[in-house]
């Protein structure tokens, strides 16, 4: 972001071979309203969501245990009956345990198709919208270090799978009361259902889901199920703006509505 | 039918140089800006410098930037546009100008001519080819384009970075690759040539970073970014950086082969 004060660079559009127009661009709409929500949203995600990992408490309250602590993988995560406690890490783990879980849906969105476009555009300004010229004098994209580990999302949307796997587990378990009976509802449940819907109708309408389940091949014609499958990928993958964001919400309120339960501020009202 | 005045600034100018000039000129109702930038021509400036040919947005030869966005002149309309505001009519800032609104495009040709044509398959003549809708109708959404090149224009690749236009074929011509690539008939695997492979290795698709500035220029609504450079990407992938490959090369290398 520190970047839009740089000098002016005499390439691109200023080109001595281009014609002569002095302004960077000629835009008379609100071009940068665009970018400067999408880095606000995301600023505010990334800050609220850090606060939440590091804080190590507040994350449980029977039967609902926050996403962004679950499954909790480490020996000093609270236990939750029937909940996602898999001490895999042991004792010497003395930070929250939300780290070790939330560097995969970090690197799942983090390397996202959209949401590399939101903040090469919102924070990087590569480009800040269409036809403004960018304050940067080199521009290399995703041809070399760093930027080519963008390469791997395919294998964190992989590792996103079983994250949201272990997300239905907690929904599920939602269905209990606080008394860990079976067959009950609260607000609280609602909030966790919402979620994991959105949390799946993301994941699964990733761009490398729609090319693994079908978009690789070059017959369609000799794999039926495939390019059914395919086609539903595509349909899901048109939305994954929204989804993106839906589910990006969705997953900051129901950690949330857990801290607002554990820490006493709410009751979940209960329907049955 | 309404008529009035619009204030109309146009670039005029050359390789030695140019300027933005004011201009009124009349509006009539259900024009669009070619037919005043026409009627300029007409009234006004008889020496304009402008490129068109169909005034029905499939010649892809009107192409400009009209308040700064790259777009074809024959397809917008004035009534997008109050009254009051002065309409800005640049030529495409992405290429070297020629003269007033008309650049020189031969970029474009060059990076067309760096692609491999399709390789017809061996043993099938040509009105033998037989293809399933179902294979062909991905790639059909590619064949739409009219190669007016506003999406080469606006590509922040080529657009801001004058240096990068050796190494990047831009959106039109990664999408021509990735047209081949699905194509069902194509044997290029056969003769050797790795399109996936070849698109990043040669054709710069690693430098587009997906921001899809592309797709929202294109005046056939092609998904240029989600249908095309997404899935070459991917498939990329599967070619450079899937480990299991990755580990057979390691190992082919150091047996020397
Ligand atoms: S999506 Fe890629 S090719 Fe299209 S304009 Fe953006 S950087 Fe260029
Ligand atoms: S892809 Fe669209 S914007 Fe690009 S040249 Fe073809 S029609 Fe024009
Ligand atoms: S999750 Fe967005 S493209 Fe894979
Ligand atoms: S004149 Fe043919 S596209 Fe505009």
């Amino acid at each position: 972001m520190a970047t839009g004060t740089e000098p002016q660079p005499l390439t691109g559009v200023h080109d001595a071979s281009r014609a002569a127009i002095a302004p960077r661009h000629l835009r008379t709409d609100r071009w940068w309203l665009a970018p400067a929500v999408t880095a606000a949203g995301l600023l505010a995600f990334v800050v609220y969501s850090t606060w939440r990992a590091f804080v190590n408490d507040d994350y449980y309250a029977a039967p609902y245990v926050s996403p962004f602590y679950s499954p909790c993988v480490a020996d000093n995560c609270v236990p939750m009956r029937g909940g996602p406690n898999a001490d895999l890490i042991g004792s010497w783990w003395g930070l929250s345990p939300a780290l070790l879980i939330l560097i995969f849906p970090l690197a799942f969105r983090g390397t996202c198709y959209y949401y590399r476009k939101a903040y090469y555009r919102g924070f990087w300004a590569s480009p800040p919208a269409c036809a403004v010229a960018e304050p940067h004098k080199k521009y290399s994209g995703e041809t070399r270090f760093p930027l080519i580990i963008q390469n791997i999302h395919r294998y964190t949307f992989y590792f996103a799978l079983p994250v949201a796997a272990f997300l239905t587990y907690d929904a599920v378990l939602a269905y209990r009361d606080e008394h860990y009976r079976w067959g009950h509802m609260g607000l609280g449940t609602l909030v966790f259902t919402v979620n994991i819907v959105l949390i799946w109708a993301y994941t699964l309408s990733c761009h490398s889901c729609r090319h693994i389940v079908g978009g690789k091949l070059r017959h369609f014609s000799k794999h039926p199920v495939r390019y059914r499958l395919w086609g539903w990928a595509g349909k899901l993958n048109q939305h994954h703006m929204l989804l993106a964001w839906a589910s990006l919400i969705s997953v900051s309120l129901a950690d949330l509505y857990v801290y607002f339960l554990a820490t006493g501020a709410f009751d979940d009202p209960r329907f049955f | 039918m309404t008529t009035y005045d619009a204030s109309f600034r146009v670039w005029r100018g050359d390789t030695g140089g140019g300027a933005l000039e004011d201009f009124k000129v009349e509006v009539n109702e259900g024009e669009v800006v070619l037919d005043i930038i026409h009627r300029l021509q007409a009234t006004q400036v008889p020496d304009l410098a402008v490129r068109w040919n169909c005034k029905a947005g499939k010649c892809g030869s009107c192409s400009a930037e009209i308040n700064g966005r790259p777009r074809l002149m024959c397809m917008t309309r004035m009534s997008v546009f109050s009254h009051e505001e002065t309409i800005t009519v640049t030529p495409l800032r992405a290429f070297p100008v020629v003269r007033d609104l008309v650049t020189d495009v031969s970029f474009n040709y060059q990076k067309a001519r760096e692609v491999p044509a399709f390789v017809p398959p061996k043993g099938v003549a040509a009105g033998e080819y037989r293809m399933q809708q179902v294979d062909v109708e991905r790639s059909q959404e590619f064949r739409k384009c009219i190669e007016c090149f506003l999406c080469q224009d606006t590509c922040h690749v080529v657009r801001d970075h004058e240096e990068n236009k050796g190494a990047f074929a831009g959106p039109r011509f990664l999408m021509r690759i990735a047209e081949l690539d699905m194509h069902p008939l194509d044997a290029a695997d056969e003769t050797g040539l790795d399109r996936k492979r070849t698109a990043q290795d040669e054709h710069g698709l690693g430098y587009c970073n997906i921001t899809k500035c592309c797709t929202e220029v294109c005046p056939e609504h092609i998904k240029i970014t989600d249908n095309a450079l997404i899935p070459l990407k991917e498939r990329a992938v599967d070619r450079k950086y899937d480990p299991l490959v990755w580990l057979g090369n390691k190992i082919g290398r150091r047996s020397g082969s």
